[in-house]
């Protein structure tokens, strides 16, 4: 079996602390972890009839900058053309699309903060 | 989260215009955008006063912040607007109070020191004459400042010092730090260079008539605009 980073399980905890909470906020995740040539989505998720591509970012502090500010204008542009992809593969079409961005700071101390930011761009 | 004000004075030549800094935190990614046309120090000041604001405890929003001054045709230069910007953007984001019609005119160092600025007093007569007898300027500027008659002003060596005394939470604010070092306005040092000399202008020729008639006739002057462009 492959050794995993810390990074890694770091980010696949945060993901399923987003995936949980974003569930709370009434979406129905639909894919999680979704892969293509171009790149990954962290999670797929519909709220009503909008198709939700959100990517999540997690931190175990603040000292290198807040999770947010590591989604710049090229990854959004790449989230686009990804959720392109998901649409494309899954042959879903005629939805609203929409890109979200999950925030996740847990020090694995206290409770983990999170934060979502809707139609980021 | 909201709307913030605050007001500052944009010098054209000896003229002063009343500016109002709106500023608003959108929920999106992070970015920082300065509106109504500044120049490129102007620009900068979005750097200057997030490291400033966080190493005075009270970090900027992790939003997008947009910063728009009013009127947004008047050309706006200099960093004299740093400290009204970062009091309406920690006002959008309720950290500090409702600022009311405070003017703040000062430069802000990276460590949440309030630096003094060039072309107060006539900055703060025109905010006197239009109404705004409040003044907050940094503690080196305010001698100057309470030069003119009507102002109330209010000279601050810190960020964290000002923002306290606007109502921002004191558990997190870096109050004790004391900054060091000698706060002269912009290139006011000249020692160590011979006396400057006419014939060392070139071209020019209408400004140095200018300035000799000037001279002979004990006229003040003023010369705007950026140098070199004479014909």
């Amino acid at each position: 079996m492959m050794v995993m980073r810390a990074k890694d399980l770091l980010g696949q905890h945060g993901e399923a602390l987003a995936a949980e909470f974003l569930e709370t906020q009434g979406m129905r995740i639909i894919d999680r972890n979704w892969r293509c040539t171009d790149g990954e989505i962290d999670i797929v998720a519909l709220e009503g009839d909008i198709l939700v591509v959100a990517e999540v970012k997690t931190r175990r502090s603040l000292d290198y900058g807040h999770p947010f500010e590591a989604v710049g204008p090229a990854k959004l542009a790449r989230l686009h053309r990804l959720a392109s992809s998901w649409c494309r593969a899954h042959e879903v079409r005629a939805l609203r699309r929409r890109i979200d961005v999950v925030g996740v700071v847990d020090d694995g101390i206290g409770r983990p903060l999170l934060e979502h930011l809707r139609g980021v761009g | 989260m909201g709307v913030g004000r605050s007001y500052c004075v944009a010098l054209v030549g000896l003229n002063g215009y009343i500016v109002e800094v709106e500023a608003d935190i959108g929920q999106t990614l992070p970015s920082f955008v300065i509106l109504g046309l500044p120049d490129a120090a102007l620009n900068e000041a979005k750097e200057r006063i997030r490291s400033a604001a966080q190493n005075s405890g009270i970090p900027l929003s992790r939003r997008k912040i947009t910063a728009n001054l009013i009127p947004a045709s008047l050309p706006k230069r200099g960093s004299g607007f740093d400290l009204a910007i970062t009091m309406a953007v920690l006002c959008a984001a309720n950290d500090v109070r409702s600022i009311g019609r405070t003017v703040f005119m000062a430069e802000l160092g990276l460590d949440g020191r309030l630096r003094p600025v060039r072309g107060i007093l006539p900055a703060v007569m025109a905010a006197v004459q239009a109404g705004f007898p409040d003044i907050v300027v940094a503690e080196a500027n305010a001698a100057e400042a309470s030069l003119v008659p009507g102002a109330k002003v209010h000279g601050y060596k810190t960020l964290a010092r000002l923002a306290y005394d606007f109502g921002a939470d004191p558990k997190d604010l870096v109050l004790d730090y004391e900054p060091s070092g000698t706060d002269t306005a912009e290139d006011d040092d000249t020692t160590g260079f011979p006396e400057p000399d006419l014939c060392d202008v070139s071209g020019q020729g209408e400004a140095r008539r200018a300035l000799e008639v000037a001279a002979a006739g004990g006229h003040h002057m003023l010369l705007t605009g950026p140098p070199g462009l004479c014909p």
